[in-house]
């Protein structure tokens, strides 16, 4: 069994969810003044919610959660079955059995046990379901032939019977959607046909390519007739046709009678659990999509106060203009964080799910390892936490499988039996950095530097410094199939990882020493949403490159550049900076303007830096990137499109493809050098 | 290679234990799919040696999943364990008649549910 905190904390987060569904689900049950036309779907969500407490209350032995859920359970069954009818005493029974779940569970929580008398509770329910009345539902007909019968549930059974004997019209829909889109594409779909009937079942048929995408079948009950029906959805490839069955059973006189008694509905407590509400992240994206539209809407009016103080002087009207501009600029900053705020979520989810992963790699490995975990609480953008999971997974892996040594191994090498692995994250300004750090083995880089000769990613002519040796680790092809082992090698390497990240607007770093462990830092924006950019001019372009991949720039003299290997470097403190001119990337005509002075943006990803040569920096921006369309979205270097205050359209540079470009040409460069024995300088030490 | 398990279960936090006692046994993982759409961008995206499946699932039920991959020529011979109810008899008749190896009733016994995994993937 896992660790039963563990099982127990989950199992009181999903509750209180699942509590805050059934009082939803149990309060439109309630407004529904004539009980027999309670919607089948939430009498059967309020079915689920029982029944997953019920299972769950269960494996953590929590008995009296269990019990009542399992007598709610079954009551709730007995109903959506039709074999008892939503009276009102039914009604009082489940808002009280509810009021109860949710005070075991928050003594649960409050570490006090399961604290509450529930022989009462199981007292009444007994009483409604004995003393209530019947269902003037007919018995199920066994008269349907119908192959289909055999995947549904015994529920979605009863329901396919109860719309026949309401003399519903069931239509079997056929769909076909793309493997890619399909789940969308069906709740979609979905939701418009829940306004026209209730949706039996939602039957996949199993033929399924990517070249022919995924047909569903489902089975609607509704009024509507068949024309009806063709004119709400006329889209292509759906497909509407009536359910072929014997139509049996008689209409029934279906007047239930509700007797209204109890009087303590009510009186307890309906407050939820934690006062939160449940977002759809897409609603939060539209949000911050009109939050990003009204930042530009602002630089404009910015822009036109600018133009206006400095064309028309200090006039009361370019005054308020600028006061009304000044205040806007703050109250928009203001939406922006907050929108952006409540995207946030702890990172600790995700380090949650990397103990496991630990916790069961480490016992598969025969190794021992101490986890020690720190800022749990730091935040980062929910659609980054999804990003960087897999990512955070891979590293981890990698430090227990290659990192840390065997028991014995530590043992002889004088260090602690139980291994260490940090996991740690801090917040740096608007970067949040994410380490795992092993006090393993470190990374042998003679080996390194062997593996890169052999697989043809090294020049043996040449000297490499420890900073391009660990570059190395993240290139493609490195890590081979014929060392994938079971635990780190899933065919995955360190390149996807540095990829992933870099996807992210990312940066890894690598700190190794041999026989003490080595330690990999990922600095992350903490949202991706709206961005600081760097705005510079090329010639009469002008691009936005994202600040946080830069990481400085300068102004160097063009006597300072050389040419080493036909590419253009600079030296950068002690190291050398491969240049990369935008004006040759895009093709742009050569300058007319003298040239001895050079702006270098140095941006680095993942371990690689270049400089990117402009012709001046214009200033910073706060920018909101757009994608291209259809036309632009694949021109390499170019991230997306974004509009400045001036009401220019200018774009972004693609960081991580320009460096990924520049490293390609170099590798290429390098193949021709050896194919005619090249010439150029000697071997350069870096 | 290590056995790989598709865990099918909308209940989080019984997805979740599910899951961890699979990957109790030594060389096993599992992949969770939160309900049948999930399930089903998963089959074609990993080789799974085994899938557990819940029954009572909105939209597409655990029968539905039996029935598409018994009757897909890819998957046809992954075993399958589905996972009822003490009342859900019908559903499990039914579950078996499609194709399903096993199954277990909730709440489950962990130890139980690795026998049966072990079973079902070595045998």
């Amino acid at each position: 069994m896992p660790k039963k905190e563990d099982s127990l904390k989950e199992f009181i987060a999903e509750a209180e969810e699942i509590i805050e569904g059934l009082n939803q689900n149990l309060l439109a049950m309630e407004a529904t003044e004539d009980k027999t036309a309670v919607r089948p779907d939430i009498l059967n969500a309020i079915f689920r919610a029982a029944h997953t407490l019920k299972g769950m209350s269960g494996m953590v032995s929590l008995k009296k959660i269990s019990e009542i859920s399992h007598r709610l359970e079954d009551m709730l069954d007995s109903l959506r079955m039709g074999k008892l009818s939503l009276s009102q005493p039914v009604m009082d029974t489940l808002f009280k059995g509810m009021d109860l779940l949710r005070g075991l569970i928050e003594s649960v929580n409050a570490g006090k046990g399961e604290e509450a008398d529930i022989a009462p509770m199981l007292q009444q329910i007994q009483q409604v379901v004995t003393g209530g009345p019947e269902s003037s539902s007919s018995p199920e007909s066994g008269e349907i032939d119908l192959d289909l019968l055999k995947v549904l549930t015994e529920y979605e059974t009863h329901r396919l019977n109860e719309n026949i004997r309401l003399k519903l019209n069931l239509f079997e829909i056929t769909v076909r959607f793309a493997l890619e889109t399909f789940d969308k594409d069906l709740a979609k779909l979905n939701g418009k046909l829940q306004s026209s009937g209730e949706i039996i079942t939602t039957l996949p048929s199993p033929g399924m390519s990517a070249e022919a995408g995924i047909v569903f079948k489902l089975i609607i009950g509704t009024k509507s007739d068949l024309k009806t029906l063709q004119s709400q959805f006329p889209q292509d490839g759906l497909e509407i046709r009536p359910v072929d069955l014997k139509r049996e059973g008689e209409r029934t006189d279906e007047t239930n009678p509700t007797v209204s008694t109890d009087e303590d509905k009510g009186s307890g407590s309906i407050r939820s659990i934690t006062p939160t509400v449940r977002v759809d992240i897409g609603k939060l994206d539209s949000l911050l999509n009109v939050a990003g539209e009204l930042v530009l809407t602002k630089a404009v009016i910015g822009q036109i106060s600018k133009e206006m103080l400095q064309n028309q002087g200090f006039t009361t009207t370019g005054i308020e203009l600028q006061k009304a501009y000044q205040a806007l600029d703050r109250r928009v900053g203001e939406l922006q964080e907050g929108l952006v705020e409540i995207r946030m979520i702890p990172i600790g989810q995700v380090f949650d799910r990397l103990v496991r992963v630990v916790r069961k790699l480490s016992r598969d490995l025969g190794k021992e390892v101490d986890l020690q975990i720190s800022g749990e609480e730091t935040k980062l953008d929910k659609s980054m936490i999804e990003e960087i999971a897999d990512p955070l997974m891979h590293l981890i892996r990698n430090s227990l499988d290659h990192g840390i040594e065997l028991k014995s191994d530590r043992l002889k090498a004088g260090k602690p039996e139980v291994g260490i692995i940090s996991l740690r994250a801090v917040q740096k300004g608007n970067n949040v950095v994410i380490e795992v750090e092993d006090d393993g083995m470190g990374i042998d880089l003679a080996k390194v530097y062997q593996k890169g000769l052999e697989r043809g990613l090294l020049d043996k002519n040449k000297e490499y410094d420890q900073r391009e040796l660990i570059n190395v680790l993240f290139t493609p092809g490195f890590s081979t199939a014929e060392e994938v082992t079971e635990v780190s090698g899933r065919g995955v390497g360190l390149d996807v990882v540095a990829k992933n990240i870099s996807k992210l607007s990312g940066l890894v770093d690598v700190e190794t020493e041999m026989g003490k462990g080595t330690k990999f830092s990922i600095t992350l924006p903490i949202t991706l949403v709206i961005i600081k950019a760097l705005v510079v001019r090329v010639g009469t372009e002008v691009y936005a490159i994202p600040l946080n991949s830069v990481s400085e720039s300068l102004m160097i003299q063009s006597t300072d550049v050389r040419t080493v290997e036909r590419r253009e470097v600079t030296r950068l403190r002690d190291h050398t900076l491969a240049l990369q001119r935008i004006r040759d990337v895009f093709g742009l005509s050569p300058s007319e303007s003298r040239e001895d002075r050079l702006y270098v943006i140095v941006v680095g990803l993942a371990e690689k830096r270049i400089g990117l040569v402009v012709d001046a920096i214009e200033g910073q921006q706060e920018i909101v990137i757009k994608s291209l369309g259809e036309f632009l979205r694949e021109t390499p270097g170019i991230a997306g499109a974004t509009e400045l205050g001036n009401r220019k359209t200018i774009l972004v540079l693609d960081v991580a493809a320009l460096i990924e470009e520049a490293i390609r040409t170099q590798a290429v460069d390098k193949k021709s050098d050896k194919a005619t024995k090249r010439k150029t300088g000697q071997p350069v030490n870096l | 290679m290590p056995k790989k398990v598709l865990v099918v279960e909308d209940s989080a936090a019984m997805r979740s234990l599910i899951s961890s006692t699979v990957e109790e046994l030594v060389g096993y993982e599992t992949v969770e799919a939160g309900n049948g759409f999930e399930a089903l961008k998963a089959l074609p995206a990993h080789r799974f040696d085994l899938i557990i499946t819940d029954i009572n699932m909105p939209d597409i039920n655990g029968l539905e999943i039996v029935n598409f991959v018994k009757n897909n020529s890819a998957y046809r011979n992954i075993p399958m364990i589905i996972v009822t109810t003490e009342q859900g008899a019908e559903d499990r008749k039914k579950g078996l008649a499609l194709g399903a190896t096993e199954y277990i009733t909730k709440p489950f016994d962990p130890e139980r549910l690795k026998t049966i995994v072990k079973k079902i993937t070595h045998g």
